[in-house]
């Protein structure tokens, strides 16, 4: 297998591979977002109880659950760069924070909007909450670690180490918030046994789960591609690749 | 040199370079009592209602108080350049990291479990809740100067670190903060709070093994 890996730890491999996977994620966010959200929004029937407005989900449990993923997909990437000293894995950290940390930004404002209307108040110090919150600081810390530094080399080895600590700490934060305070409702559509969902509001949402998932890999990969273009334009292959580009284009 | 006395020798000349300059020790103290004093000043002086905050009051004071401190852990060593020779000496950074912030515990974590009688009576604090806090921090300081290390070693290159500091560590913090109010809340009811104590003491294991390593990686980003 690493004979078969390697080749792509090369800067310009690594740069053509990820434009190569970007229109596939795209067009299937595109798609899959599209086809989700009017399905959702539009086909699916009212909830008996919360009328309309639970069509949120739709919008909310995607970012959610994403917002998570994001993290833990930046902290395997940031072993990845630790353990095997790969740069570009400490590119996608810096690549991916602020992605996730906008879609975090996006489960708090879309919840709150619900929780207005439901809960009659924007804001409660519930466990999921108060964890989201945490999330976004978490992500805020990497952010402002990999910024503070001027070196940008040092700046992803230091936010990759901080992001493996984050994800370390995120299910001890996860677990103690929830025993802390709890008012949010349980998982819905993680038991697969028996989801407590009627299948015409669940199909929308998985697929807009997968939706947004493409989308985070999606707008992960165009920063991953000016990330490595960013830092890399001192090198050859980068000139021969905007000459190129130049000379054709004219 | 074995393992044991270079963690030895760090610790001693920790606490000798702190004596020295014991403004150091004292005004994260002093910090403590000033906020103290602030909160019933700004939520009136009602006894039932100190109490009813004082722990709270009391751990978030001792946070702010240990980020305060944080800073000295690596900053004066990095400066200097004698980080770098205990980076390239050839005993093990971690060990080294761990020695550093034993002696950073000695020097803030025990000075505020000294004068916590202090604030419990400011504060109107009854004998079993105060029991419960004493414990609390007795257990969570040493987690308090692990996970900060952390966050020092790892913006001690930067000319601006101390407010990213803080932002980067408060986080880490919420859940000793949390397991530490439950105990406290569980003593004010006199209930057994043994539970929410030995998880903190899990924590603190947790973190006592796994926080040298990240330290010692980060130093070594930092060190470059």
């Amino acid at each position: 297998m690493w004979k078969w890996l390697h080749p792509w730890a090369k800067p310009e491999k690594s740069y053509a591979l990820a434009g190569t996977l970007l229109p596939w994620f795209s067009w299937l966010a595109l798609l899959a977002i599209s086809v989700g959200s009017v399905w959702g929004l539009a086909y699916a029937p009212a909830d008996y109880q919360q009328g309309d407005s639970f069509r949120i989900i739709y919008l909310h449990v995607p970012s959610a659950m994403l917002s998570m993923g994001g993290y833990l997909s930046m902290a395997i990437a940031a072993l990845v760069g630790l353990v095997w000293q790969i740069r570009q894995a400490d590119m996608y950290v810096a690549a991916t924070a602020p992605v996730g940390a906008v879609f975090t930004f996006i489960a708090l404002i879309t919840g709150a909007a619900w929780g207005k209307p439901m809960w009659g108040a924007w804001w409660v110090w519930d466990a999921r909450l108060t964890s989201e919150l945490i999330l976004l600081f978490l992500y805020l810390g990497v952010i402002g670690l990999y910024n503070a530094f001027s070196d940008k080399v040092m700046a992803g080895r230091a936010a990759g180490i901080l992001s493996i600590v984050g994800v370390i700490n995120l299910p001890i934060i996860h677990y103690s918030v929830e025993w802390w305070n709890t008012l949010h409702q349980g998982a819905t559509i993680s038991k697969f046994d028996k989801p407590s969902m009627d299948t015409s509001m669940l199909w929308p949402l998985l697929i807009n789960i997968v939706g947004y998932g493409a989308l985070l890999g999606a707008v992960s990969l165009y920063r991953f591609r000016t990330e490595l273009i960013k830092r890399e334009r001192q090198r050859p292959w980068v000139k021969a690749m905007v000459t190129a580009k130049v000379s054709g284009g004219v | 040199m074995r393992n044991s006395l270079v963690f030895r020798a760090i610790v001693r000349r920790e606490l000798i370079s702190a004596m020295r300059r014991n403004a150091e020790v004292i005004n994260p103290l002093w910090f403590v009592l000033i906020v103290v004093t602030l909160f019933p000043i700004a939520l009136g002086p009602e006894p039932q209602l100190l109490a009813k905050v004082a722990p709270g009051v009391f751990w978030v004071t001792a946070i702010l108080s240990c980020l305060l401190s944080l800073e000295r852990l690596f900053r004066d060593d990095f400066s200097d350049g004698s980080l770098e020779q205990m980076l390239m000496s050839s005993h093990s950074l971690v060990g080294i990291a761990l020695a550093k912030v034993f002696a950073h515990w000695l020097l803030t974590g025990i000075p505020l479990l000294l004068i916590s009688p202090l604030v419990a009576v400011l504060l109107s604090m009854e004998w079993q809740v105060y029991k419960a806090c004493f414990l609390t921090l007795a257990i969570g300081t040493p987690v308090l100067s692990l996970i900060g290390a952390v966050g020092v070693a790892l913006t001690v290159g930067l000319r601006k670190g101390g407010v990213l500091l803080s932002l980067l560590v408060l986080p880490l913090y919420i859940p000793i903060l949390i397991f530490a109010t439950s105990a406290i809340e569980s003593a004010a009811f006199s209930l057994p709070y043994d539970g929410p104590l030995a998880i903190m003491a899990a924590i603190l294991a947790l973190c006592a093994s796994l926080c040298p390593f990240a330290i010692s990686a980060a130093l070594r980003v930092s060190l470059n």
